[in-house]
C-alpha cells in the first residue's frame, strides 16, 4: 500500500517532467554547445578523461590509481544525480574522468550493464532530464545511437550509461533510470518491437 | 547518500527480518529468469529461489542464441553467474518440467512459479514443401552452430550448391547469414561448435538472399547488425536501387521511428556503394530482397525429396490502420533456385500440460505477467502464484535488455500480490523439490556442476585457440558436470 502510493508519487513527477518538455531537446540541441570552449580552456581535465576512458575498456579499471600521478585532480568530483522510478533523487559524488555506469554500480545505484561498457546492449540506459545538460554531452556516436535504437522508454534525451563520462559542466546533471513499472503503468509507453 | 543508505538498510532488515521465506522457482535460466532472480532477490529478503533449467547448461539463448561472433553480448553471463551464486539463490540444471515433475507439483512446493522458458518451436509457413529436406528453421542452424545438445547432429548439407535462401530479414536471419558468409578464418577463435566450423570450412555457400515480405522501411533489423555485416571483407551487399523507393506511409513510418529510418539510410548506403566494387574470385554476396513473400517450395528433380528452390510471389505494401502497413501478394512470381533455406520467421513457445496456452499467440495469456485462464463461464480468473517473463509471456522478441523491463513488471505483479497476502501458506521449497527429484532419480546439474563444465571447455579452448570449445552431446555435458 505505502509502495503503491510511493510508486504513483514517483510517477506524478515524470509526468510533469513529460511535461515540461525535457522530452523535446533535438531542436535546441545545436544552441548550446559549450564543450568545445571548455576544451580549450582546461585541457588537463581533457586528458584526464581520456586516460579515465582508455582504462575503462581494459577493465579492472581504478580511477584513483590513474589519477593519483596528477596530485590535487584526485580529489575532484562533481555530484551527479540519479532519479529512481519511484522518482527520489539520489546525488552521488562522482570523480572526474569516471562513467555514469561505473559511477552508478560504486554507490549501488540499480543500473544493469549487461555487456560490460562493449556497446552491445542497452541496458545502461539513462535520461539527461534537463536539456541544458543534455546539451553539454557530446553526440553520440553511430555505436552508441545503434545501441539506444533499441532501449527501452528511449527519448530525444537518452544516453547510455557507459558513454557518459563525468566533467565538471556536468554537475548536479540529474539522470533518470528508466523503469517498466513507471512506464507501462504512466507514460502509456509502448516498447519497440526491436 | 548517508539516508539513501539508511533507508535501504531499513527496508532489507524488515523485509528479511519480519516473515517466512517465500520459496520461488524459476522454470528456465535464460536473461528473463535470471534478470526474474535478480530482481526478486533485490526486492524480497525474504525470498529463496530455484532456477531450474532443462539444459544442463545455464543462460539460455546467450549461450544456444547469441550469435559466437558476438562475445560482448554474452558479457551478460558474468551478472548472471553472480545471481546464481547469491546465497539464496540456486541453479538445478537437467530438470525436465513436463516430464522429471509436473507443474502442478511445482505449484505445492513453492509459493511462487515463474515460467521463463522461452520459445523452443519455430512458427511454420504453412505452405507447400516445407517438408523438404535442405530446409530449416534458423533457430536449428542457430542451436546446430551454438553446439546445442539438441541439434549438434543436425548436419545441414552446405555443399549442394553455392546459394542459401534465408526467410526473413530480422536479427536471426541477419546472424546465420553472417555466419554463413563470413571468413570461417573470422570464426575460428569463437566459441562456435568445432562440428559447425569444419562444416562453413567446406562449405560452398556464396550466395545468400534474404527475402522479405515488405520494404527496406519494414526491415526488423537493427542498425548494429546491419553495419557490422556491411563491414565484412569481401562480403558485398546487394539491394535494388528500385526497392528503396519510399510511399509517403514509409515516410510516416520513419518519422516516427528513428531506428527504422537509421535503418533505411545505412541500406541506402549499402544499395549505393554496391556499384562501385570490383569483382573478387572469393567474393561472397548477400543479397537483401524486398517485397516477396514464399508461395511454395520447389523439389529437385534429379535428387527427390530434397530442395531446389523457392516459388516467390512479388508483394505491394497496404496500408491497415494508422502508421502501419503489410504485405499482398499481387499474382506475379518467380522462381530463385537454391540448395539449402532457413526459416527465420520467428519463435513460438511449447505449451506444458497444465499451463493455459495461447496456440495463435504461441504465447502464455497474462495480465502485467499473471497468468490468467479462462473458466468453463469464459470468465478469465489469475492462477494464484503462477507467473510468466520474457519470450513465454510477450512473444519471441526483442534483445535480452527487454527481459530487463519484463522481469521488472512481473516482479511488481508478484510484490502486489504478496503484499495482498496471497503467500502465506506454508510451503516445502528447495527441501521438497530436492526430494522429489532424488525420489524420481533425476541426476541434476547445480552451478558447481556447470561450473565444471566452464572450466572443461575453457580448457578445451585454450588448446584450440578458442575462447571456448562447446561440449556438444548430453553425455559430455553430464559427464563433466559430475566429474
Amino acid at each position: 500500500m505505502l509502495g503503491h502510493m510511493i510508486s504513483r508519487f514517483g510517477s506524478a513527477i515524470v509526468k510533469q517532467l513529460a511535461k515540461e518538455g525535457y522530452l523535446s531537446a533535438y531542436g535546441t540541441r545545436n544552441l548550446q554547445r559549450s564543450y568545445g570552449q571548455y576544451l580549450r580552456s582546461s585541457p588537463m581535465v581533457q586528458r584526464q578523461t581520456r586516460t579515465s576512458q582508455e582504462s575503462l575498456f581494459l577493465r579492472n579499471h581504478k580511477f584513483c590509481t590513474s589519477s593519483s600521478e596528477k596530485g590535487d585532480e584526485e580529489t575532484e568530483k562533481i555530484t551527479i544525480v540519479f532519479v529512481d522510478k519511484d522518482g527520489e533523487e539520489i546525488p552521488v559524488k562522482v570523480p572526474i574522468g569516471m562513467s555514469v555506469l561505473e559511477a552508478a554500480h560504486e554507490n549501488d545505484i540499480d543500473l544493469e550493464g549487461a555487456c560490460e561498457a562493449s556497446l552491445a546492449c542497452s541496458t545502461c540506459h539513462v535520461i539527461v532530464m534537463d536539456t541544458e545538460y543534455y546539451n553539454k554531452l557530446e553526440e553520440p556516436t553511430d555505436e552508441e545511437n545503434d545501441m539506444l535504437d533499441l532501449a527501452f522508454g528511449l527519448t530525444e534525451t537518452s544516453r547510455l550509461g557507459c558513454q557518459v563520462i563525468a566533467k565538471p559542466e556536468l554537475d548536479g546533471v540529474r539522470l533518470a533510470i528508466p523503469s517498466a513499472t513507471r512506464n507501462f503503468a504512466v507514460d502509456g509507453f509502448v516498447p519497440k518491437p526491436h | 547518500m548517508s539516508r539513501y543508505l539508511a533507508r535501504f538498510l531499513v527496508s532489507r532488515y524488515f523485509s528479511s527480518a519480519s516473515s517466512r521465506p517465500l520459496h520461488v522457482c524459476i522454470v528456465g535460466s535464460g536473461p528473463a529468469g535470471f534478470y526474474t532472480a535478480d530482481k526478486l532477490l533485490k526486492a524480497h529478503g525474504e525470498a529463496r529461489i530455484d532456477i531450474i533449467d532443462r539444459l544442463p547448461t545455464p543462460f539460455g539463448l546467450v549461450r544456444s542464441g547469441v550469435a559466437p561472433d558476438h562475445p560482448d553480448t554474452k558479457n551478460a553471463i558474468n551478472q548472471f553467474s553472480l545471481v546464481a551464486q547469491h546465497k539464496r539463490c540456486s541453479f538445478y540444471g537437467n530438470v525436465k518440467l513436463g516430464s522429471d515433475l509436473l507443474l502442478s507439483e511445482l505449484r505445492d512446493l513453492y509459493h511462487v512459479v515463474v515460467l521463463a522458458y522461452g520459445a523452443e518451436s519455430d512458427k511454420d509457413l504453412g505452405i507447400p514443401g516445407e517438408r523438404l529436406s535442405g530446409i530449416y528453421s534458423a533457430r536449428e542452424f542457430v542451436w546446430w552452430y551454438n553446439g546445442h545438445p539438441d541439434y549438434s547432429s543436425l548436419k545441414p548439407d552446405l555443399k549442394r550448391s553455392d546459394t542459401a535462401v534465408i526467410l526473413g530479414q530480422g536479427n536471426v536471419a541477419l546472424d546465420v547469414a553472417r555466419i554463413l558468409l563470413r571468413p570461417t578464418t573470422e570464426l575460428a577463435s569463437t566459441d562456435i561448435a568445432r562440428h559447425a566450423l569444419s562444416a562453413l570450412e567446406e562449405s560452398s555457400i556464396r550466395k545468400v538472399y534474404l527475402i522479405g515480405r515488405r520494404g527496406p522501411v519494414q526491415a526488423a533489423l537493427t542498425a548494429k547488425e546491419l553495419r557490422e555485416v556491411l563491414g565484412i571483407k569481401n562480403l558485398h551487399v546487394r539491394i535494388k536501387e528500385t526497392d528503396l523507393n519510399v510511399t509517403p506511409a514509409d515516410e510516416e513510418e520513419m518519422k516516427n521511428s528513428r531506428a527504422r529510418k537509421r535503418i533505411y539510410e545505412l541500406l541506402s548506403k549499402a544499395a549505393a556503394a554496391a556499384g562501385t566494387s570490383e569483382a573478387d574470385p572469393d567474393q561472397r554476396e548477400l543479397h537483401f530482397v524486398f517485397f516477396r513473400q514464399p508461395d511454395q517450395f520447389l523439389e529437385s528433380d534429379e535428387r527427390r525429396g530434397q530442395v531446389s528452390g523457392v516459388n516467390l510471389e512479388k508483394t505491394i505494401l497496404e496500408s491497415v490502420e494508422s502508421g502501419k502497413q503489410i504485405a499482398v501478394g499481387t499474382g506475379e512470381f518467380e522462381d530463385l533456385s537454391c540448395s539449402m533455406v532457413l526459416k527465420a520467421i520467428g519463435y513460438k513457445s511449447v505449451p506444458i500440460n497444465g499451463l493455459p496456452f495461447d496456440h495463435k499467440k504461441g504465447i502464455v495469456p497474462n495480465v502485467s505477467g499473471r497468468v490468467v485462464s479462462q473458466t468453463s463461464g469464459g470468465i478469465s480468473q489469475n492462477e494464484p502464484g503462477l507467473y510468466v517473463c520474457g519470450w513465454l509471456k510477450r512473444g519471441p522478441v526483442g534483445i535480452i535488455g527487454t527481459n530487463l523491463y519484463c522481469a521488472e513488471e512481473t516482479v511488481g505483479s508478484i510484490s502486489e500480490d504478496i503484499a495482498e497476502g496471497v503467500c502465506t501458506s506454508v510451503k516445502a521449497g528447495s527441501k521438497g523439490l530436492m526430494e522429489l527429484l532424488e525420489k524420481r532419480n533425476v541426476k541434476k546439474v547445480d552451478f558447481s556442476g556447470w561450473e565444471k563444465i566452464d572450466a572443461k571447455e575453457k580448457q578445451m579452448g585454450s588448446e584450440r585457440n578458442k575462447d571456448r570449445e562447446k561440449l556438444v552431446s548430453w553425455e559430455d555435458l553430464l559427464a563433466a558436470a559430475a566429474s
